[in-house]
């Protein structure tokens, strides 16, 4: 197909108009993963997440614009919540970005979640495939902000850098589980703010606890300021070369396979129960029955199985 | 099929004020839009670098300083130049009325002044679009 060479290419149109295809699900989107994967694997991906307001954006802009420099290419999936209402968004992690949108090496594609949860769009996989096919270095996954539990992040890069930033909490939600629990490395950003080192000091002790051979790092950013970029790019490096010598990365990248299978198992189920009007209309009648309490949902559950298989 | 339609909403130039362009952009995502939001002070190649990037339906774009018949145009001519024809072009802010047909000869598709319902710009949208 003419649009996968393009994309081989380095072709920024046949890119962007590979990943709507992807976004909006449509019937030859699988066709082209099928024919991109043998040309994927080699880039890089890196996770930036944590909450909201903590700087992902800026640190994504900086971190990108000194690979650029360096004669990498990168590629950024901006990922912003869409509204559980209209179905609508506002993609706003640009607005941090905006320099590199004429940077050759940096190609920027903004998503909606789009109904998705964990953090992450549906079509966030697909879209790290093709920009693996078009050729970048590095790619950054930027999730939405998240709360405490948003770790699909975990199961999608190879690296994951965790935003933090001073005063958001008491040590308490240093060791909670969940978000914290992800991190390859912390980066605590505005570390000019008051409560910094305190914020810092949390983490690393939380990170002492902990019992990894590979205990995560910790550095202090502050990306509006371009003040540790380069080394949590060397940190970002320094991991990555641990993944590969440790057999990690293969390890990692085995288990993100498997649970892609799945994933795509689960929705084929989901799709094709769903799209069978027959059993739509069975699970339409049963609703009163459930409300009246003439039957309970985990009988009405049994019968609508019994119909499926 | 059904997919939400992308909106690459910008303001070109030098003014500072925004409030317009987030107005449009609420009201967009309130009907089912993706509205890709640049912010302030963009150059015409960022706005078109960010159109392609994103595969965007329909660029917005936003100007109160004036400058509205020099960069407008040049979006256009732009996009025309990386033989991209199938986004819808539009154009806001305050807009004398005697601009408005040279900017419509220029290829921007319509103009909204202040005042506009929200209503007849997202009605316009979906009614133009090209793709």
């Amino acid at each position: 197909m003419e649009l996968i060479n393009k994309l081989l290419q380095g072709d920024k149109r046949a890119c962007a108009r590979i990943i709507t295809k992807i976004e909006n699900n449509e019937d030859e989107a699988v066709d082209i993963l099928k024919e991109i994967y043998k040309h994927t694997g080699k880039a890089h991906v890196v996770g930036i997440t944590g909450p909201p307001g903590g700087g992902k954006s800026t640190l994504t802009y900086r971190l990108s614009k000194d690979l650029s420099n360096q004669g990498k290419k990168v590629g950024i999936i901006a990922i912003d919540p869409t509204s559980p209402f209209s179905g609508g968004s506002i993609l706003g992690d640009r607005i941090r970005m905006n320099e590199l949108s004429t940077d050759p090496n940096v190609f920027i594609r903004s998503m909606g979640t789009r109904g998705h949860l964990g953090g992450l769009s549906k079509a966030t996989h697909g879209g790290i495939k093709a920009f693996d096919a078009f050729g970048c270095d590095y790619i950054f996954v930027e999730t939405v902000g998240v709360g405490q539990s948003e770790v699909d992040i975990v199961r999608t890069a190879d690296t994951v850098v965790m935003v933090m930033v001073p005063g958001l909490g008491d040590d308490i939600q240093a060791i909670k589980a969940g978000i914290m629990e992800i991190a390859d490395i912390f980066a605590v950003n505005k570390s000019d703010l008051d409560g910094a080192e305190r914020t810092t000091a949390e983490i690393r002790m939380m990170v002492e606890m902990g019992n990894n051979e590979n205990k995560p790092s910790i550095l202090n950013v502050i990306a509006n300021k371009n003040k540790g970029i380069l080394e949590l790019i060397e940190e970002i490096n320094r991991h990555k070369e641990y993944l590969v010598l440790s057999g990690k990365l293969e390890e990692k990248r085995t288990e993100r396979i498997r649970s892609e299978i799945i994933t795509l198992i689960e929705d084929e189920i989901k799709s094709r129960i769903f799209n069978d009007k027959d059993i739509y209309k069975l699970l339409d009648n049963v609703l009163k029955n459930v409300y009246n309490k003439e039957i309970d949902p985990y009988s009405a559950k049994d019968k609508l199985f019994k119909a499926i298989v | 099929m059904d997919r939400p339609i992308r909106v690459l909403v910008a303001k070109p130039g030098l003014d500072g004020h925004d409030r317009g362009a987030k107005v449009i952009a609420r009201a967009l995502r309130d009907a089912g839009m993706e509205v890709i939001y640049t912010g302030l002070r963009q150059t015409p190649e960022q706005i078109v670098s960010a159109a392609i990037q994103e595969d965007v339906d329909v660029v917005a774009m936003s100007i109160l300083s004036g400058a509205h018949n020099h960069l407008f145009p040049k979006v256009v001519n732009l996009l025309k130049e990386e033989g991209i024809e199938d986004i819808l072009i539009i154009g806001g802010g305050v807009i004398p009325e005697d601009d408005i047909p040279g900017l419509k000869e220029a290829g921007i598709e319509e103009v909204f002044t202040p005042g506009t319902p929200t209503t007849v710009t997202i009605d316009f949208i979906k009614n133009n679009l090209k793709k």
